[in-house]
């Protein structure tokens, strides 16, 4: 059956440098960087990505980061934890909406 | 989860035989073709430091994960005129370290014979305690106080701080038992700072994925142990998971046997390569013969000599000394990332 994903196609992800290298290059390295021990762990860089996956829902990155994060030693909870951070960012940022809707629900109300 | 062993339950991959067919037509790459391309084949020894010693598939626990397929169920043990043989080799060999490892070593009836033996050779003494061993009968409980007395260093396996990911991986309530029988450990002086007396830990992933890094996960395993039960110890090391018996066969029930084994090959490293533990060391099975590493062992690979020479009984260093390591693709769990051996990353 043909999809739009292939998960294979992750493995794959270096090969963008074929239609413009010198940009992927810099994105590369760049990335790499970013995932180095830095101010942040790598580990709690690790547990980042993997809420902004699934904020961004990218199929790719969420395989990616849950395997990252097994290797870096997170379990099950500390990766679910996580994603309910997304979930709070997402959902929160709605609701804080709901501010404007009422200023404006308000305005035109007698 | 099961309490028998793959022989016990006769699995067709108990048969080392039927490992060593399967990695072979299952995995692409030859890994005698990547030592190949870096001019490292065959693989030679260097001077032999460690002699590890396997002195029995008697264990009290059956984790998912054993290379060597150990569980109550397996009565293969040394025996004492083995252990002689054994000292007696260990005088020659010139090795400063003997590793005792098993199934759980101290289940065998001359374990502390043999430890008392090997003592008065002055040898630097390594022994693989699972843990649960010390508090799972009385008469083990002054394992630590045993331990002490022969300066040992004591190498256990705890795969996660925490009951869930230990338990699913080496049976049900082995993490509580684990902490308490380290906090045994600890109460005699093993791996407080200044007590000389060393505990270290192994990690080994709790899964079909590799261990990340071994300094970052020491950082966070020192940190829970000491926060949430007071434990302390000295090292951790990051072992991977070689794709043999009971792990292989995981590996393969669950699906996941080529995607573990791309990752292997895609993280070689040369570097670890170079210094893989089989290079230094003698493994002995219990019933004396001698490979390059456990491994080897449990897959019947013996080292490639002449065939009186694979035995205790004509151990020959010089011999030895001269042989190519046999290889396999099960060798690709040693050079994956930072590498992998008995005392954690090696690149």
């Amino acid at each position: 059956m043909k999809t739009y994903y292939n998960p294979d196609d992750l493995k794959k992800f270096g090969s963008i440098s074929e239609f413009e290298p010198n940009l992927a290059k810099k994105f590369f390295d760049y990335y790499g960087d970013v995932f180095k021990d830095g101010a942040l762990t790598a580990r709690e860089k690790a547990l980042i990505a993997l809420a902004v996956a699934h904020t961004v829902q990218c199929p790719y990155c969420i395989d990616a980061y849950t395997q990252d994060t097994m290797e870096k030693g997170c379990d099950e909870a500390q990766l679910m934890e996580a994603v309910h951070v997304a979930a709070a960012i997402r959902g929160g940022a709605s609701l804080v909406h709901g501010v404007q809707m009422m200023n404006k629900y308000k305005e035109l109300s007698m | 989860m099961t309490t028998k062993s793959l022989q016990a339950l006769n699995h067709e991959l108990a048969s080392a035989k039927s490992q060593v067919e399967f990695l072979e037509i299952s995995t692409q790459i030859s890994f005698a073709e990547k030592l190949k391309a870096q001019n490292l084949f065959p693989l030679t020894v260097k001077p032999l430091d460690i002699f590890q010693i396997n002195v029995g598939k008697m264990c009290n626990q059956v984790c998912k994960h054993c290379h060597v397929d150990a569980g109550p169920d397996r009565k293969e043990i040394m025996t004492r005129e083995t252990m002689q043989l054994c000292l007696n080799a260990i005088e020659k060999s010139g090795a400063h370290t003997v590793d005792l490892t098993g199934g759980a070593p101290e289940m065998n009836p001359d374990f502390r014979w043999f430890v008392e033996e090997i003592s008065k050779l002055r040898k630097k003494i390594i022994v693989r305690c699972n843990l649960t061993i010390i508090v799972a009968n009385k008469k083990y409980n002054d394992l630590p106080d045993f331990f002490k007395l022969h300066k040992i260093e004591v190498v256990s396996s705890l795969p996660y701080f925490s009951s869930v990911k230990t338990d699913s991986q080496r049976g049900d309530g082995v993490f509580d038992k684990s902490i308490q029988a380290l906090k045994m450990l600890n109460e005699v002086g093993y791996g407080k700072d200044d007590s000389g007396l060393i505990l270290n830990l192994v990690y080994n992933p709790a899964g079909a994925f590799l261990p990340g890094d071994q300094a970052a996960l020491e950082r966070e395993f020192k940190n829970k142990l000491k926060t949430n039960f007071g434990v302390e110890f000295n090292n951790l090391f990051a072992i991977t998971n070689l794709p043999i018996s009971r792990f292989l066969e995981y590996l393969v029930r669950s699906e996941n046997y080529h995607s573990y084994m791309e990752k292997l090959i895609g993280a070689y490293n040369p570097i670890a390569a170079e210094n893989v533990m089989c290079r230094n060391t003698i493994s002995v099975s219990w019933d004396g013969y001698l490979y390059d590493c456990d491994f080897n062992q449990m897959l019947e690979l013996h080292v490639e000599t002449p065939k009186s020479n694979q035995h205790l009984s004509d151990f020959n260093l010089d011999i030895l000394n001269l042989r190519a390591i046999k290889i396999g693709q099960h060798c690709y769990g040693c050079t994956a990332g930072a590498g992998s051996s008995c005392g954690g990353t090696v690149a």
